[in-house]
């Protein structure tokens, strides 16, 4: 278990490294961070100005290798719109994102493993029928749609709930649901077909016919099993929830990561831009080297290959 | 002397079914796989024929007759079936054409990331070994890159047009392919025909071209209409956010952006565009589902 540990964590710094480098090479080939910077109406002197000030006219190896050093001291810079460091900006903003994705997979671990239970108890029926649409369906809405029209709906014609701003728990509710739906379909198929594998099995059969109660076997035989892999699953989805907070934060005007990314991205902030993606990048692979570890925990064969 | 033939049952009855056949019959059974190839149908027809079919000019802009209804509200007519934008101009018209923006990107984009991640895939299936850890490497790195946000500062960086979305969607988004490419390789590696084709002295290209690919094509098939659907929804989300397909062409997530202002009083505005990505994503994820069934049905759980 320690060796497989120490090797999965290995690769996450490997990939953590990887990620640095491929959005560092991306945000400066991409365009002249200089004349991104210096803005629209700027001179030539200006923009050279900008050029040499920021060390822009240095090799990108060199760029590089400053800017990776001072992140390893967890100095991202500052932000060249806000005019204060780029990591007190990213702790600022993390605590609303985090509400927001937590509330988010709740929501979406809330409906659909009940749903994918009660389509694998009784598959080919109604439920069953339900639950596939709803996941064909909800794969196939645009997040920022779907949000728009909850707004339409629940903001509007209903009034009760707002539709921008973070004060209040109620301003988390409609952007929580867009976030999460998103992630239901996924979570909800392995929810089921865990569950109709792990029902068929031997060991639900004994349990039956020892004379349990159906709920027990429901519930401490058979979920118990069924759902170690939607507790990796989870954590991938995290992860995208993330990603995907940009265009919900953008839209309800929550203030938190996402928002900042694409104000950043409209400033030309590169600084922030890059700890952003990179901030990003790594809870995810975080999420993901904690999913690999508990599922080596739980299933020896995993960590012995 | 001359036989009655007429007497004799048809052929085609006591035979066994072709697997052509079968799978014909089944993919005519599958109402999920007709609802979608239908739906696809449709908008690959609106796509191909805009301008014989679109009432109006996309662009056509009548500053006199803005927001209208469409034909369902009071006060729509059928002038306008689906109504007009905030400029004035007919909405089924730039439906209509926004639906050769969404084919286009969504084809497009998943032609290049198909032919990068399936050579990545099948590479790290077919090799193994170092090459394998490498290209996993490789694909591990691409998962932990959030795709909205890379794909927004990069269009930002280098400024929207339609080919930098394409590219910058088809560069993203072709970690799926490599994933199950990878995995289908891996199983039909050691298969015997591919170890005859390999003792029949075949150049590793030929093995992969002629042995590989064909017998991986039905995976690849289902993966390439869900990337499709993937990129349209991308595109979508780009534009609404103005960093995809710029004005004034007719996108349908930068017609959602556009009405996004007076969507509380005039809903219709967002709800038509919206519906429209719905239904192609909803069509090409149906074809998709339709397809894995009909061709592999024992994967259907």
């Amino acid at each position: 278990m320690l060796i497989y540990s120490l090797k999965r964590f290995g690769v996450a710094i490997l990939v953590t490294f990887a990620v640095s480098v491929i959005t560092f090479v991306l945000l400066h080939a991409s365009g002249d961070p200089a004349m991104a910077m210096a803005g629209e109406g700027a001179t030539q002197e200006d923009i050279e100005y900008v050029r040499e000030h920021f060390g822009f006219n240095r090799p990108m190896l060199v760029q590089y290798i400053d800017w990776f050093v001072r992140a390893l001291q967890g100095d991202f810079g500052i932000s060249i719109y806000l005019k204060i460091p780029v990591a007190e900006v990213i702790a600022a903003k993390a605590p609303i994102t985090a509400i927001l994705g937590a509330s988010a997979l709740t929501f979406a671990l809330l409906i659909s493993i009940p749903l994918g239970v009660l389509a694998a108890m009784k598959p080919n029926t109604i439920f069953d029928r339900i639950a596939l649409t709803i996941a064909v369906i909800g794969q196939a809405m645009p997040t920022f749609w779907f949000a728009l029209l909850m707004m339409i709906f629940f903001g509007i014609t209903l009034r009760i709930l707002p539709v921008s701003g973070n004060t209040t728990w109620q301003h988390f509710v409609m952007p929580s649901i867009a976030l999460g739906y998103y992630a239901m379909p996924a979570i909800m198929r392995l929810t089921r077909a865990g569950m109709i594998e792990v029902l068929s099995s031997d060991y639900i059969r004994t349990a039956r016919a020892k004379g349990l109660r159906p709920r027990t076997v429901l519930f401490k035989h058979a979920l118990r099993n069924a759902i170690i892999p939607v507790v990796s699953l989870s954590a991938v989805q995290l992860g995208f929830m993330l990603g995907g907070s940009i265009i919900i934060e953008t839209i309800f005007s929550l203030k938190g990561l996402g928002n900042l990314a694409w104000q950043s991205i409209q400033r030309s902030d590169f600084d922030v831009m890059q700890a952003l993606v990179l901030s990003i990048a790594m809870f995810y692979i975080l999420l993901t080297y904690l999913a690999d570890l508990l599922n080596a925990f739980l299933d020896p064969r995993i960590r012995v290959s | 002397m001359t036989v009655n033939t007429s007497k004799l049952p048809d052929p085609a009855t006591i035979l066994e079914p072709s697997p052509t056949q079968l799978l014909t019959r089944r993919a005519f059974g599958h109402t999920g796989l007709m609802i979608g190839g239908g739906i696809l149908l449709i908008m690959l027809i609106m796509a191909l024929f805009a301008p014989i079919l679109a009432p109006f000019d996309p662009y056509d802009q009548d500053l006199a007759q803005r927001l209208i209804p469409p034909v369902w509200h009071d006060k729509g007519s059928w002038g306008h079936p689906l109504g007009t934008d905030n400029l004035g101009r007919d909405y089924i018209t730039r439906i209509i054409y926004g639906a050769r923006i969404s084919l286009l990107i969504g084809f497009s984009a998943m032609l290049i990331s198909g032919v990068l991640g399936t050579a990545l895939g099948v590479a790290a299936g077919y090799f193994g070994g170092r090459v394998d850890m490498v290209i996993t490497f490789l694909i591990t790195t691409r998962l932990a890159m959030p795709v909205i946000l890379v794909a927004l500062a990069v269009v930002a960086l280098l400024g929207s047009s339609l080919q930098i979305v394409i590219w910058v969607l088809g560069l993203l988004i072709w970690d799926r392919f490599a994933v199950v490419m990878r995995s289908a390789t891996q199983q039909i590696r050691t298969m015997d025909y591919v170890t005859s084709a390999r003792a029949l002295g075949c150049s590793t290209l030929r093995i992969i071209l002629s042995e590989i690919l064909p017998n991986v094509a039905n995976a690849l098939i289902v993966v390439a209409t869900l990337e499709v659907a993937h990129a349209v929804l991308l595109e979508a989300a780009l534009s609404f956010l103005g960093l995809g397909v710029q004005p004034p062409e007719p996108s349908w997530g930068l017609m959602i952006s556009e009405g996004k202002s007076h969507m509380f009083f005039k809903p219709w505005v967002i709800a038509i565009p919206g519906t429209a990505i719905f239904l192609l994503v909803l069509a090409i994820n149906l074809l998709g589902d339709g397809i894995r069934d009909v061709t592999a049905p024992e994967n259907r759980n």
